[in-house]
């Protein structure tokens, strides 16, 4: 186990770092000086050029500048934004609680919504079974930002439940304005949850086990809960590791389509003015959280099926 | 004649598969590849066209679907919006399924640490956010869509990849594939000739569906400005534009291209699931 833990977190460690030299690297694929595409376009003078060098440490060698660029994002230092003329950590900081609220509403959405339904199709075949089949396949054909049209239409122009735009101050403020967002965010991943659940359970019902049970009188309820639900728990919980991670950043284009100022949306605006130092840091930061729920997940596997252990490479 | 239209119709059946679900999202693909191949003659309208006076006008007889916030036709422009939707999405699987089974394939053939190098490579390149590479792209070589189309066709290949070297690791240790071996047919030949046939139409399944996630990102990108650039007419920035106007009561011009783009996606994926449904019949 100690071993398996220590593989991938080297694994992890590997992927960050390739993940950074790209993210990092990428400036100097675009065409032009660097420094010049720093400036955004701008017209410069050559004094702002050379301040933009020794700024950015772009008269170092390539590996050098890395190298400080690196330990600076180790140490919590990602550099200054050129838009906002700010440190990218505290651009970052500022906006982190909105997408994090975000993203934990819609993880809760996704999970219940995801294996109630899935459940219900593989244990009520017939009817319900065919709605829930079409229903997941139209939603998880429902970009995010599709979903937003319509449930801004629906629910904020027509009904005025909620509000279309804004942040939302305190907890009630922020529920209220982040109910929108976060339904929209869920629908895909949780019709593809309830995808799984339901193909994963119906799998773990035709077992044996669950008959023997059966006909040994055990209460309904019970052999869900014991055999059916914990021997599907395994793919449930792979995909929700996927899942988690492409919220990330999918949050980008619904706090775009709802006007919530958080992560996603900085990066959003980062990209349209070509700010740099902060897609840097919001890129690498979206990959480290896309590594940490994998691995997260490959760590409670074991724990729910203690089989998986002795298969771990 | 009889014997023509005889084998038409059992090429039909062997396409769709005697499923009526099969054979909709089918005549709903050819419906929307029709409509793009013929977009100049079936708009109404030029899909440029401005009016603005007519701005944001309702569903009428010479605006069925109405009028964006610069009275253009919002038919029209879906008309032509389907040929970007439709060609952003063919350039990405194309590409990710030739690389992906070339990958897979080397992978599984060679073995050993080419097999290693490979499937760590596709890990790596997996555990990238498509969206997110193609975000960093633009940021790069700035909006359009080239960056996100090139994106896009790198983050696709590891999930034909992955597949095709899990099918193919098993395809080789299958008699008909060691017999040419043994009879002394070069890896060329038997890969070519033999092994590739025997895979693809598994690949097929996965590359339809990936036809319409890679749509559905496309159209993400596109819907953030980063995609298909003004005045050109595309779904996701039709969705992007006639945002604003929603709140002012007209639905209409973000709302039908959002229709058209979860249409064209359930579309795709049903086709993809039943290939894949029907290759695990035959595979059983």
């Amino acid at each position: 186990m100690a071993l398996f833990l220590l593989k991938r977190l080297a694994g992890m460690v590997a992927t960050l770092f390739a993940t950074a030299l790209a993210v990092f690297g990428s400036i100097y694929l675009a065409p032009g000086d660097p420094a010049v595409f720093l400036m955004k376009g701008r017209p410069a003078t050559p004094e702002t050029l050379a301040a933009i060098r020794a700024q950015y440490h772009l008269n170092d060698p390539f590996a050098v500048q890395f190298g400080k660029w690196l330990g600076g994002v180790l140490t919590g230092d990602f550099g200054r934004s050129v838009q906002f003329r700010q440190d990218v950590g505290g651009l970052i900081a500022a906006r982190l609680p909105t997408t994090l609220w975000l993203v934990a509403y819609a993880a809760l959405l996704i999970l219940v919504a995801g294996l109630a339904v899935g459940a219900v199709a593989a244990l009520r075949r017939g009817v319900a079974d065919r709605i829930v089949l079409v229903g997941t396949g139209v939603a998880t054909a429902t970009p995010a930002f599709v979903a937003a049209i319509g449930l801004i239409t629906v629910f904020s122009v027509k009904l005025h439940w909620f509000p279309a735009f804004g942040n939302g101050t305190g907890f009630g403020g922020r529920i209220t304005h982040l109910t929108l967002p976060a339904v929209a965010l869920a629908l895909t991943f949780a019709g593809l949850l309830a995808r799984v659940t339901r193909s994963s359970m119906l799998e773990a019902l035709a077992r044996e086990h669950v008959e023997v049970a059966r006909s040994r009188g055990v209460p309904g309820a019970t052999v869900v809960r014991r055999h059916v639900l914990r021997n599907s728990l395994g793919p449930i919980s792979t995909v929700t590791g996927t899942v988690v991670a492409g919220l990330l950043v999918s949050t980008s284009i619904v706090e775009t389509a709802f006007g919530l100022s958080g992560v996603g949306q900085l990066l959003v605006s980062s990209v349209t003015v070509k700010d740099f130092p902060v897609v840097q840091a919001v890129s690498l930061l979206v990959v480290f959280a896309f590594v940490l729920a994998n691995l997260l997940v490959d760590l409670v596997q074991p724990l729910i099926d203690p089989r998986v252990k002795g298969a771990a490479r | 004649m009889t014997a023509v239209a005889l084998r038409r119709r059992r090429m039909l059946r062997r396409l769709h598969g005697g499923d009526a679900l099969q054979t909709a999202a089918l005549i709903v693909l050819a419906v929307i590849v029709l409509v793009a191949a013929l977009a100049p003659w079936i708009a109404p309208h030029d899909p440029n066209g401005l009016d603005l006076s007519a701005a944001l006008g309702g569903a009428s007889g010479d605006h069925p679907l109405g009028t964006d916030e610069s009275g253009r036709d919002v038919l029209s422009r879906m008309i032509y919006g389907a040929r970007t939707g439709l060609l952003g999405p063919l350039v990405v699987v194309a590409v990710s399924t030739v690389l992906g089974a070339v990958v897979g394939v080397t992978a599984a053939w060679c073995g050993g640490w080419v097999d290693a190098l490979l499937s760590r490579a596709m890990d790596l390149v997996f555990a990238l956010p498509g969206l997110l590479l193609a975000i960093v792209l633009v940021a790069v070589f700035g909006p359009g869509l080239t960056a996100p189309i090139a994106a896009m066709s790198i983050a696709y290949v590891p999930y034909v990849g992955r597949l095709v070297r899990n099918v193919a690791v098993q395809e080789a240790t299958r008699p008909y594939i060691q017999s040419y071996r043994v009879q002394g047919w070069s890896g060329w030949t038997i890969c070519l000739r033999h092994l590739a046939p025997n895979i693809a139409p598994l690949v097929l399944a996965q590359s339809a569906m990936n036809f319409g996630y890679s749509l559905m990102d496309l159209a993400a990108l596109s819907f953030l400005g980063f995609g298909v650039q003004p005045p050109d007419s595309d779904w996701g920035a039709m969705i992007n534009n006639g945002a604003s106007a929603l709140l002012q009561g007209a639905v209409l011009p973000a709302l039908a291209p959002g229709a058209a783009i979860v249409v064209a996606v359930v579309a795709f994926g049903i086709v993809g699931e039943g290939v894949a449904d029907r290759v695990a019949k035959r595979e059983a």
